[in-house]
């Protein structure tokens, strides 16, 4: 009994090592088959957001075709500011990899000093993002984004918006809807997607501005437009903006970085490997279900050709905004 | 009873050797400040994949409700709550360990810890989709008015003076404001220190006040860190029964205010218990010398946040709406799964819910148990390590658990400092907990001000926004009567003394 109880303890133990410490301390690699061992994937946030739950989806997928885990460690803080500060003063060994997010590692250097330039981080591949929409209810009075607008013009300032933090995806997508539809609303910032969802549900607001995944994972909505070149295949009913004469392609990308001292050949295979599982099309059918939209800008000039587009319509509309000076 | 015939879905061997492996881990884990729930559920998440959702659930389920309760461990036999919810827990408990009986405390804290728990779980049984409604109704004002009932609390759990809580409270929400403001996300009190930037970590700074002072009196004081009596007595538990049973009100009704303060998105394990003890130590009837050592604030504050596990599933599983932080890495690892959460899956997966409760009541269960062994072994090795020994292991521990809550050096940083300065002030007569209160409470105020003011001015009604909708009016009303009531009872004692004297 005795010797059970010890060891159970002891498996807590090595569980709760393994929480804490992660995959910091890591032996050198030899020279043989990349990779040889387990890739610490780094998210900048805490757990159980969308940053990770993307993670969770590429990891089986990962294993599968190369044989390694792929071993998820949260460095929150700062709205990912912290992770991306320390990015480039880790290990640059191809065993160590980290989610970046848009619109904030462009943002966030340009508001204030926050450790890091966008220029800092080294993207491997841009994978997907989650489409700005506007969710409503699904007894909501406005049937259509017509009906909001009109009645957003009928009431300066009445419709009410809920939204996932400031100077977000999101709330870039209100302040570009309110300009593009000649209406003026508000924009109330809750503390994550789910708060602002709860906000909606509860009929605190008249709609959320928030994501096509919340539709796939939340009964009782209804999307009236999304931000998107071509209407989501899980959604196929549903308008873009641009149908709607607004030109509004935005939302919340994800990508990858390594720090700057991964040597090119290891970046290169990274991001074929990356690659490989973005194009799996049980891996784009379980992200689409999701409500993300995939996308493929890889290391090089696609990834750097996307950035510096995004970048320049993301700030112009923070500077709009009042987000930037 | 609802599902019943699940109930042998989750009695298989495997999802009985899940519960049990996760509530022992879970309360080693919760045992360790700065190892949290969340971290141990979140590390669990990439073995779920191969297995089927239910046991899934049960595994990370029992982790989590082991978790709450192995931060009760230390609060009692260190002072330092392992998880935040264990916060007023440390009231009772460490006093009553003091005294000589930490294992009598950690008895106690079992027996409550199960019945909340259960009392929890069998709400999300029979009453998850109305309850759920709860989660729905509370808007941004009612949690600025929540916020604002839990630091009235101040009032109640200042031992001393009033005035010095109050001041430390507000020190706590000058320190909450330190980082990226929670939704206006401008950077404020930083000074240009990038150790600052992410702000104080509510976890870092219970380490820190509550751990560091315990650690310097260790090493500044002669004699045993508790007192121990002579001989082995047993769990105590007969004794512990009695106790429970003869405090049954205050029992369930901690339970009642876990589960629902569980429902609500925005508050959590810690609100839930201060509120409880708060409510046990309003109607303490005499004899009962709540903050002291008295056995029924730790049955408040185990009770309740137990039940905020069972309570906490409510809104994540029926609107896809994370309870508490658990909660959102348990909704994240179904969403990888295919399942999606919402009202259908009572009806339509029926199967994989009512498993998951059932397992979750097992897990609830054997946690008595496995809660008294490893209480027991706890304690022991608590009173009999040397303090040469003790001294270095739990600083160790203040560290790496420091560390651990976000891979982060500022953590540790700040926990230290933090800990320098809790024993300073702790000097003059300040306590840790309105500090933390203020920690705690500091954003959840802020937030729903904003947003309330927010709404308020784009519907043209700041005043009915804030004053006009029930349960805000109910909050108000409670909040007031629990400042102005001891009093206005002071006061007429003082006029009937008068009379009598007269």
């Amino acid at each position: 009994m005795k010797t059970t109880r010890r060891s159970l303890v002891l498996t807590g133990a090595a569980l709760a090592f393994v929480a804490g410490i992660g995959l910091t301390a890591q032996p050198a690699p030899a020279q043989a088959e990349y990779p040889e061992k387990p890739i610490s994937y780094i998210i900048p946030f805490g757990p159980g957001g969308e940053s990770d739950i993307t993670a969770r989806l590429q990891q089986p997928f990962f294993k599968e075709k190369f044989g390694q885990d792929l071993v998820i460690s949260y460095k929150p803080g700062g709205g990912g500011a912290v992770g991306w500060a320390t990015l480039n003063t880790l290990k640059g060994d191809g065993y160590t990899m980290m989610g970046v997010n848009l619109p904030h590692i462009v943002l966030q250097p340009q508001q204030k000093d926050v450790g890091y330039k966008t220029d800092d981080i080294t993207m491997l591949y841009w994978f997907h993002y989650t489409p700005d929409a506007i969710v409503v209810t699904d007894d909501s009075p406005f049937k259509t984004l017509q009906d909001l607008i009109k009645h957003a013009k009928e009431n300066p300032g009445k419709v009410i918006f809920s939204g996932s933090g400031k100077g977000t995806a999101p709330h870039l997508a209100q302040v570009r809807f309110d300009k593009l539809a000649g209406v003026k609303t508000t924009y109330v910032p809750f503390k994550g997607t789910g708060a602002s969802v709860a906000a909606l549900m509860g009929k605190q607001v008249s709609a959320a501005m928030a994501f096509t995944t919340v539709a796939a994972n939340y009964e009782k909505t209804r999307l009236l437009a999304v931000a998107m070149e071509k209407r989501h295949p899980r959604f196929p009913d549903v308008p873009t903006f641009k149908e709607l004469g607004m030109d509004i392609v935005s939302g919340a990308y994800r990508g990858i970085a390594v720090p700057k001292s991964t040597p090119e050949p290891v970046r290169q295979k990274l991001t074929a490997m990356i690659k490989a599982v973005n194009e799996d099309p049980a891996f784009r059918k379980k992200m689409e279900e999701g409500g993300f939209a995939v996308v493929d800008y890889a290391h090089g000039k696609s990834a750097d050709d996307f950035l510096s587009s995004f970048a320049k319509s993301v700030t112009a509309s923070a500077k709009e905004a009042g987000l930037l000076k | 009873m609802a599902g019943l015939e699940h109930l042998l879905a989750a009695l298989t061997p495997i999802n009985l050797a899940f519960a049990l492996f996760g509530v022992v881990a879970g309360t080693v884990i919760g045992a360790i400040p700065g190892l949290t729930a969340t971290m141990s559920v979140a590390v669990l998440v990439p073995l779920t994949f191969a297995m089927p959702t239910s046991s899934a659930l049960i595994l990370m389920g029992a982790i989590y409700t082991g978790a709450i309760y192995g931060g009760a461990y230390s609060a009692i036999l260190l002072n330092t709550p392992g998880t935040p919810s264990a916060i007023a827990t440390t009231f009772d408990g460490y006093p009553l360990a003091k005294k000589g009986d930490g294992d009598y405390a950690i008895t106690i804290a079992c027996l409550a810890s199960v019945i909340g728990g259960l009392v929890g779980a069998l709400a999300l049984m029979t009453l998850a989709p109305p309850l759920s409604q709860v989660a729905l109704a509370f808007g941004s004002v009612e949690y600025f008015w929540l916020a604002i009932f839990g630091l009235s609390l101040i009032a109640a759990l200042s031992e001393g003076s009033l005035l010095k809580g109050v001041a430390g409270g507000a020190l706590g929400l000058l320190l909450s404001c330190i980082g990226v403001a929670e939704v206006a996300g401008d950077v404020r009190l930083t000074f240009g220190l990038q150790t600052l930037l992410s702000g104080i970590q509510i976890v870092a700074a219970l380490i820190g006040l509550y751990c560091i002072p315990v650690l310097i009196d260790l090493v500044a004081q002669p004699g045993h860190h508790l007192q121990v009596d002579s001989g082995s007595r047993g769990f105590r538990l007969g004794e512990a029964v009695r106790y429970l049973w003869g405090d049954k009100i205050n029992t369930i009704r901690s339970a009642v205010i876990g589960t629902v303060v569980g429902i609500l998105p925005g508050a959590g394990g810690s609100i839930a218990s201060l509120v409880s003890y708060s409510e046990a130590r309003r109607t303490a009837k005499p004899g009962q010398a709540y903050g002291k050592g008295e056995p029924g604030g730790i049955i408040a504050s185990e009770s309740a946040n137990n039940a905020t596990v069972g309570g906490g599933f409510i809104p994540t599983l029926v609107l896809g709406i994370p309870g508490t932080p658990p909660d959102a890495v348990i909704l994240g690892a179904l969403l990888v799964q295919g399942v999606r959460t919402g009202p259908s899956l009572f009806t339509n997966q029926g199967e994989i819910v009512y498993t998951f409760i059932w397992g979750l009541i097992l897990a609830t269960i054997l946690m008595l148990p496995t809660g008294l062994f490893i209480g027991r072994y706890a304690y022991r090795t608590i009173i009999t390590l040397p303090k040469a020994l003790l001294v270095p292991a739990i600083a160790f521990m203040t560290i790496i658990g420091s560390y651990a809550i976000r891979n982060n050096i500022s953590d540790v940083i700040i926990m230290i400092v933090l800990g320098g300065l809790g024993w300073i002030i702790g000097r003059f007569g300040f306590t840790a907990s309105p500090i933390v209160l203020g920690l705690i409470l500091g954003p959840i105020a802020e937030s729903g001000f904003v947003q309330a003011w927010t709404i308020g001015t784009a519907t043209d009604d700041r005043f009915g926004m804030f004053f006009g909708r029930p349960i805000s009016i109910a909050i108000i009303v409670f909040t007031l009567f629990t400042l102005l009531s001891p009093l206005v009872l002071a006061r007429l004692q003082k006029i009937k003394e008068q009379a009598h004297a007269d």
